[in-house]
């Protein structure tokens, strides 16, 4: 741990009428780490990621994301933040280095800078060689790859992926961790995973925060939560077990 | 102002190189140039012989040859062409998930909905003056004329009513987009009102001045008081279609021989018999002070539709789900 908060709630709660999406949530999550957020379809994860990026304003309590506050200051938030949605999006009739090449003007890369990082990050993800071809034809796989692609273009500091995992074959869903890992331990890159694949958070996450029904109803390393749910002394358990038994208690 | 640059190019690279843009133009030339021969032809013969009365020039675009004239085309086309370009240019980036992503960016979400609204208009303003100045070339070569200052001015306060009118369903189609979900029912919607404004607003303004102030028939003829009443009613009524404001001001400002914007005029005889055998062209600046109000309504409807459109976008919150 590096021990610097990269993002920090206070109480932040996010009200849809009178349904409560987002309740009281307080966190925090230090520089470098790999945290993955994890809960029930509809339990307000997306809703909490919206308001970290300034997308949508919370009802009451704060956030601050790289010490800014994203709901008055989104522009420097999104400057330094990425955010690869799940199923994320592409200009199918233009081809993957165009896409790269917008995102990167839309954030005021300068074109040489852009495409020396372009041509780095189409490398890293292994999509080289498919640089010219229309996103349109691309499989599910290399969407995927080529939207952390996006994400990276930019050099931010902290990334939220939503199932950034999904859809991938079991060779891309290895190389796709590798890559998160070695995002988090070679650029210090803070990565916030909202995931259902319990077993690939467990491979790579240092903390996982679980939500349910807009509440946060545990936080910390996954051995930890491992102690206090399942008893001392248990060596071979999985991020499931642990998972299983707050969801039946919430 | 970065962010809408860079929008803004895109949006233009997308229009130039989209089969529905190629499409529009080339039926708006294709009938310009058809129009503007017939009608071009129609007054070489006519001049035969002749000394050219002033302003001909203008004949090319308001004379109705035997389809319609050039005005007339614009007037009817001119709507669809907002419609086309604009009924997806919101829910297509949704649909493609692309629009969440766009909005996560740092740029100001509101650079979004400008950049698509302006290169819109960049279009139209395009296609505009490409289709004038081929039909002017046109118009040179077969009726021999050049247009003077006047006639120039004439037409380029035509393109800019047009270029506003247009903007103005370019406007609506835009907000049906950031509206509703699917492209299909935003195009459909816009046509909705294309169609509301173009065909009932003029027959429900006849209906309600047949109904408030009817003309009867008495011993000594129409009652011209009467008459009056019912043609302000039906004349009020139906300039809350901007299908009517568009088509007074251009036909106005086109036609110098027009003094009012209005299509009653009650004539003696004897000023009947003025008109025909003196013929008065109004200068420009009347033309102009008989529009304004045409012109002012037609901004401010297009401004009110952009701002209705930018509000409800601003306000929308982008889900990926």
């Amino acid at each position: 741990m590096k021990g610097q908060i990269i993002v920090e709630t206070e109480d932040l709660t996010k009200k849809y009428g009178s349904r409560t999406a987002v309740d009281h949530l307080n966190i925090k999550i230090e520089e470098g780490e790999v945290f993955g957020f994890l809960g029930p379809n509809g339990a307000g994860k997306t809703t909490t990621l919206l308001m970290f990026l300034g997308l949508t304003e919370p009802t009451s309590g704060r956030a601050k994301v790289i010490g800014f506050d994203p709901t008055r200051e989104p522009f420097k938030v999104k400057e330094k933040v990425g955010y690869l949605p799940e199923n994320v999006g592409f200009y199918d009739d233009m081809d993957a280095r165009q896409n790269l090449r917008y995102i990167a003007k839309l954030n005021r890369i300068s074109g040489g800078v852009s495409e020396k990082r372009i041509d780095y990050w189409l490398e890293m993800v292994g999509l080289s060689e498919e640089s010219t071809k229309k996103v349109g034809t691309f499989s599910k796989g290399m969407r995927q790859r080529l939207g952390i692609a996006e994400v990276l273009i930019k050099e931010p500091k902290l990334v939220f992926l939503d199932e950034p995992t999904i859809g991938l074959d079991p060779d891309g869903t290895n190389r796709m961790l590798d890559l998160i890992h070695s995002l988090s331990r070679e650029k210090n890159i803070t990565l916030f995973l909202s995931s259902h694949l319990l077993d690939q958070v467990q491979r790579i996450c240092d903390r996982v925060g679980i939500m349910i029904n807009g509440n946060l109803v545990a936080i910390g390393p996954i051995d930890e939560l491992a102690k206090k749910k399942l008893g001392l002394g248990k060596e071979d358990y999985t991020l499931e077990e642990i998972y299983m038994k707050y969801f039946k208690e919430a | 102002m970065h962010g809408i640059l860079t929008i803004f190019r895109k949006e233009m690279g997308d229009h130039f190189n989209s089969l529905r843009f190629l499409l529009i133009s080339a039926l708006i030339v294709m009938v310009g140039v058809i129009i503007t021969s017939m009608v071009g032809m129609a007054i070489q013969e006519e001049l035969k012989g002749m000394a050219k009365p002033s302003l001909i020039f203008l004949l090319l675009f308001t004379s109705t040859g035997k389809l319609f004239s050039f005005v007339q085309f614009i007037g009817f086309f001119g709507p669809l062409l907002g419609i086309f370009l604009g009924f997806d240019s919101i829910n297509r980036e949704r649909v493609s998930r692309t629009l969440s992503k766009l909005v996560s960016q740092p740029i100001f979400r509101d650079s979004i909905i400008n950049a698509k609204f302006l290169s819109g208009v960049a279009i139209i303003a395009i296609i505009l003056v490409a289709t004038v100045l081929l039909i002017s070339g046109l118009g040179i070569r077969l009726v021999g004329v050049v247009p003077g200052v006047e006639e120039v001015s004439r037409l380029v306060i035509y393109v800019v009513i047009s270029l506003l009118y247009i903007s103005f369903w370019l406007g609506i189609s835009i907000l049906f987009s950031v509206i509703f979900k699917s492209a299909a029912t935003s195009a459909l919607a816009s046509l909705a009102i294309w169609i509301f404004f173009s065909f009932f607003v003029s027959l429900g303004a006849s209906v309600l001045s047949d109904a408030v102030a009817p003309i009867s028939q008495t011993a000594s003829g129409v009652d011209p008081e009467m008459l009056i009443r019912h043609e302000r009613i039906q004349r009020l009524t139906s300039l809350v279609s901007p299908m009517t404001l568009y088509s007074e001001a251009t036909t106005t400002i086109l036609d110098p021989m027009r003094k009012t914007t209005r299509t009653l005029i009650l004539m003696g005889p004897l000023e009947r018999f003025s008109m025909s055998r003196f013929q008065s062209p109004l200068p420009l600046l009347e033309s102009i002070f008989i529009v304004i109000p045409h012109i002012i309504s037609i901004v401010a409807i297009t401004l009110l539709c952009f701002g209705i459109c930018y509000l409800v976008f601003m306000r929308q919150e982008i889900r990926t789900v």
